[in-house]
């Protein structure tokens, strides 16, 4: 029957090393990951970040499932309309969520294009091609803006 | 109670009503804003309410584990706190930091990452409340009487929390390497520290409860947080899949994050073995309930309805859908403000010396909250199976799929409805209670 030194020792001993194991992971991970960023894309997740726009939106699968899903917006919804989302001053409600018009100037809309490009260039084990289908609709609207 | 300065328990779970109060409430506009009434949006915009819904979430949770230790560790030591006021001066400080942060929110002041949305100069607030805190408890541990297993687990959880906060306060460049350290924090809590802190606080509730004998407890718990932390540490690569980073997460998390639900598997048994072996004549039948709810809807909630989607190939369709706040409210309910709720149900006729245990308003608050988190649950997972499959396999607008399931989420507000009146029940117990006394120590 189990004591509780042994129970003792499990713990201790199968925390120790699966925390080691973790570890070594992470370092050899991150030495796969790209740390030094072009400053336009670092500025963007700056704006990203000051907005929380992942309290409503999801990026790379992370957020509030309230809104669309950003890591491909760039290729999904094309340039000019992210643009004129960050653009625009008048307060907007697609599907009837409304958003919040942040009426960025050009420079932060060019910094928030070039985080958006930058996601959307990540290899994310497939979840990036689970996300690429544009819908019906979409293609229909994307259409009519041309 | 045993020991005077337990009383500042009750203050920290004071506060903890207070803000799931206010999580409640910021969940409903939440909830009415997705079914198109969103009336406060020029105020409280979808983003504010969120963040303001997962932090006071954080923090009564938070100061419920805290009220919990100061209840429970001079209990298990043996001894009066070290310095009360020094706990009371850190509750203070623990409130000032909570109001500027919600207040902020409204203003925009945060830093816009989920779950660590405080801005950075509360965080060393933050910081120096929670060293105050455990600084507090080490000393009432080291000049007690005795040493159990159940005060080193509960401190040595709350102390990995502490510690755990700190990669979160790292700024990158880089979102791959944001949402890396954000799981440090987030995954290796909720998956990780805090169940050594439920465990604790568990394990004093089955002594207390039960009259089973103290070393048969503790024994087991060691068994439970060992395969917590033995799946639970490598089980963090079920986020980093799709963050980003290399292949390899997608094996490791794959089986390790299976492996989850074995350490909620064996708290449940633990518990109820401990409930079967007991002598079963504890009046406060309530807090018996609330403790094996906690242990059994943990495992439900954190265990079944994790794995339901851990593996990648199920992950890759469910990854940032409502799939995951189907997940997230079970697994939150059961492990965490369970044991929580429990903690208070058990130590308040001890503090106030007033016994509304047997009230049937109690019971009620119970059921009632419980069914209405199940029918939260019920709504988010039927939401997000077919948001799933409406958008994630036939490729449909994002928009146009919520407006399709919009219907589930007045199920969501039903739920929230039926949980809120159980949670309105159970606050006017705690108020009833009344405050604190001294009269109210066991001879």
């Amino acid at each position: 029957m189990l004591t509780k030194q042994q129970a003792k020792i499990f713990f201790l001993v199968g925390t120790f090393v699966t925390f080691a194991i973790f570890i070594g992971l992470t370092i050899y991970s991150l030495q796969q990951v790209q740390t030094k960023l072009p400053e336009d894309v670092a500025r963007g997740k700056h704006i990203w970040e000051k907005n929380n726009c992942m309290g409503c939106h999801t990026i790379m699968g992370e957020g509030a499932y309230y809104a669309p899903e950003l890591t491909n917006v760039i290729e999904r919804r094309g340039e000019p309309f992210v643009r004129g989302v960050l653009q625009t001053k008048k307060p907007w409600q697609p599907n009837g969520r409304k958003m919040v018009a942040y009426g960025m100037n050009e420079q932060e809309t060019n910094d928030m294009i070039a985080f958006f490009k930058w996601v959307g260039n990540l290899d994310l084990n497939g979840f990036e091609k689970v996300n690429k289908k544009v819908s019906p609709l979409a293609v229909d609207h994307m259409k009519s803006n041309n | 109670m045993k020991y005077k300065t337990q009383k500042v328990a009750y203050w920290f779970w004071a506060l903890s009503m207070l803000l799931l109060t206010i999580q409640l409430t910021y969940g409903f506009i939440m909830g009415f804003a997705r079914v198109g009434y969103d009336g406060l949006h020029q105020w409280i915009p979808f983003n504010t309410a969120h963040t303001v819904h997962l932090n006071t979430l954080v923090v009564w949770l938070l100061s419920g584990f805290m009220g919990a230790a100061y209840y429970i560790i001079p209990e298990e030591a043996e001894t009066e706190l070290w310095k009360p006021k020094l706990a009371y001066l850190q509750l203070i400080a623990l409130t000032l930091v909570g109001v500027a942060a919600l207040t902020g929110y409204h203003f925009n002041i945060w830093e816009g990452r989920k779950f660590l949305e405080i801005p950075r100069e509360l965080d060393w607030l933050v910081a120096i409340d929670v060293i105050l805190f455990l600084v507090i408890l080490l000393m009432t541990i080291l000049k007690g009487k005795k040493k159990s297993t159940t005060a080193w687990v509960l401190y040595g959880g709350l102390a990995g929390a502490a510690v755990l906060y700190l990669p979160g306060m790292i700024s990158f460049d880089s979102q791959v390497l944001d949402s890396f350290f954000r799981w440090w924090v987030v995954h290796l809590w909720v998956e990780g520290v805090w169940e050594l802190i439920m465990g604790g606080i568990l394990a004093f509730l089955l002594i207390k409860l039960t009259g089973v004998d103290r070393e048969v407890i503790e024994k087991w718990l060691y068994v439970v947080i060992g395969l917590t932390f033995l799946s639970g540490i490598l089980g963090t690569g079920h986020h980093y899949y799709y963050i980003g980073v290399n292949k390899i997460w997608l094996i490791v998390g794959g089986i390790f994050s299976s492996l989850e639900p074995l350490a909620f598997l064996a708290m449940t048994l633990w518990a109820l073995n401990m409930y079967r072996k007991g002598e079963k004549k504890h009046p406060n039948k309530l807090a018996i309930i609330w403790t094996l709810a906690a242990a059994i809807i943990s495992f439900l909630g954190a265990g079944v309805l994790g794995l339901a989607h851990t593996l990648p190939q199920t992950n890759l369709y469910t990854h940032g859908t409502l799939v995951t706040a189907m997940h997230g409210h079970l697994a939150f309910w059961g492990a965490y403000a369970s044991i929580v709720l429990a903690i208070i149900v058990y130590a308040m006729p001890n503090l106030t010396g007033r016994k509304l245990y047997d009230h049937p308003r109690g019971r009620l608050a119970f059921w009632l909250s419980n069914i209405g988190i199940f029918t939260m649950v019920s709504a988010f997972a039927a939401a997000g199976v077919a948001q799933v499959y409406l958008e994630r396999i036939l490729g449909y607008d994002f928009g146009q799929v919520q407006n399709e399931i919009k219907v589930h989420f007045w199920v969501l507000i039903t739920g929230a409805t039926i949980l809120s009146t159980g949670i309105t029940l159970y606050i006017i117990d705690f108020v009833k209670y009344g405050l604190p006394t001294d009269e109210a120590l066991e001879s």
